[in-house]
């Protein structure tokens, strides 16, 4: 039987790897059943499983959230994301990296100068008490 | 010559600070591994991207993405910026502005307006202080197991921004890690894309033959413009992703070799001390001998 290769992987970690009779997903346009030889092939995947049929007829199933599936004649690729995507998640993402930068550049002492000047005043308070049980032992 | 308590306490505090830059040495020998394993998990992921992109490049498409597309003229230029969010690692950051400086001064001498996304505390910082330059994205405190998600948005603001013709070209900087001594302060070129597709199409990638040698074309699903979008957008994210995981490594290489150097110095200033408190010492007890004798001979 011919089998056609398949690597499943993420940002974050190689999913799997390996031969396959036939691969299925969940494209943008529904399901799709790849199988070897197939004609090249691009794809958004949708939230959902990936299944993985093995040479003897074992199926592999993994879930995904979203992604990208590549078809070559022999070999199929899918990008998997690691969260689920959805543009206005993403637009919400992209003011707050916006907002963090005018933050930013609106004050000036931010949160980690206040922070370093506050332990610089604990060290300086530390050692003038310090100072003063030296003083102290002194008299004595 | 200082007196014996003065001195004491002075090899007190040098211990004391010795102590926690052993402490913070090991920490990162600790991290650094953890980092590395994250650089490694991430690689499958961009290589197969790499060859998605290949392929896109290789596709005989009537359709051409603006990522793609070298514009001629250049009117604002943007810099995707990586750095730490702590300092206490040497000359990594300064390294990389060093680097960056000259390059964005040049943009500016050529009347060429310069935008900065920052990533990490220490780039933030330092872009405020600069002049001329406009922050338009940032995003810190990413911890030690950065993720995706965390980097969308500032993603998200460089792509729109290159979209809509706000800017023309897109630059990453980053400290790559080459090994535990050595970080390589780069700047690589981000958007358009042509330069990158050329140099992927050049390269063999093994055990990867394409059957045809004809012209061919994907299948897209839906339509090409909108899966174009989505896989480059989606190849910048992994891009800037590797960019910040290698920067994370640096940091903590960087951390330890500067930490390791902190310690061996005080270790010298200790011992150093150790001998003018042992001498000063010596010198009290003679003076007193002396005091005692000569006193003695008087009487």
């Amino acid at each position: 039987m011919t089998t056609i290769r398949c690597d499943i992987v993420s940002a974050e970690a190689e999913i799997f790897h390996g031969e396959a009779v036939m691969v299925v997903a969940t494209g943008e346009l529904g399901e799709l059943g790849i199988t070897p030889r197939h004609a090249p092939l691009i794809t958004r995947l949708k939230p959902g499983h990936v299944d993985v049929v093995l040479e003897g007829g074992e199926r592999q199933q993994f879930y995904i959230s979203g992604g990208i599936l590549e078809v070559q004649p022999q070999v199929v690729t899918v990008l998997a994301d690691t969260a689920v995507r959805a543009a206005d998640l993403d637009e919400a993402a992209a003011q707050r990296a916006k907002k963090e930068a005018e933050d930013a550049l609106a004050n000036r002492t931010d949160a980690m100068e206040v922070s370093e000047a506050q332990t610089k005043l604990a060290q300086a308070l530390a050692q003038l008490q310090a100072l003063e049980r030296l003083r102290k032992n002194l008299k004595h | 010559m200082a007196s014996g308590r003065e001195i004491k306490t002075k090899i007190k505090s040098t211990q004391n600070m010795r102590k926690v830059t052993r402490a913070l040495e090991m920490v990162s020998a600790s991290k650094i591994r953890k980092a590395q394993d994250l650089m490694k998990a991430s690689r499958p992921y961009a290589r197969a991207m790499r060859k998605v992109i290949a392929h896109v490049a290789q596709a005989s498409t009537e359709f051409n993405h603006p990522f793609l597309v070298e514009r001629k003229e250049i009117a604002r230029v943007g810099y995707v910026v990586v750095t730490t969010d702590r300092g206490l690692c040497g000359g990594l950051n300064s390294n990389l502005f060093r680097r960056l400086l000259p390059a964005i001064r040049e943009w500016q001498d050529k009347g060429v307006q310069v935008d900065v996304v920052a990533i990490g505390q220490k780039a933030v910082q330092f872009f405020r202080r600069i002049n001329g330059v406009n922050l338009i994205g940032s995003t810190s405190h990413l911890g030690d197991r950065p993720k995706v998600e965390q980097l969308i948005g500032v993603i998200k603001v460089v792509l729109d921004s290159f979209s809509e013709g706000k800017l023309d070209r897109v630059f990453l900087a980053y400290n790559d890690f080459v090994n535990t001594m050595t970080q390589k302060p780069t700047v690589d070129a981000l958007l358009p894309l042509p330069a990158v597709a050329a140099e992927l199409e050049a390269q063999h990638i093994p055990g990867v033959e394409l059957e045809q040698s004809h012209d061919w074309d994907y299948i897209y699903e839906p339509d090409p413009a909108s899966v174009l979008e989505h896989v480059l957008a989606r190849y910048i994210e992994s891009v800037v992703y590797q960019s910040v995981l290698e920067n994370l490594a640096s940091e903590h290489a960087a951390r330890m070799v500067a930490m390791k150097s902190a310690s061996d110095n005080a270790t010298k200033v200790i011992s150093e001390l150790t001998l003018s408190y042992n001498k000063a010492r010596q010198a009290a007890i003679t003076q007193e001998i002396s005091e005692i004798v000569g006193g003695a001979a008087a009487v």
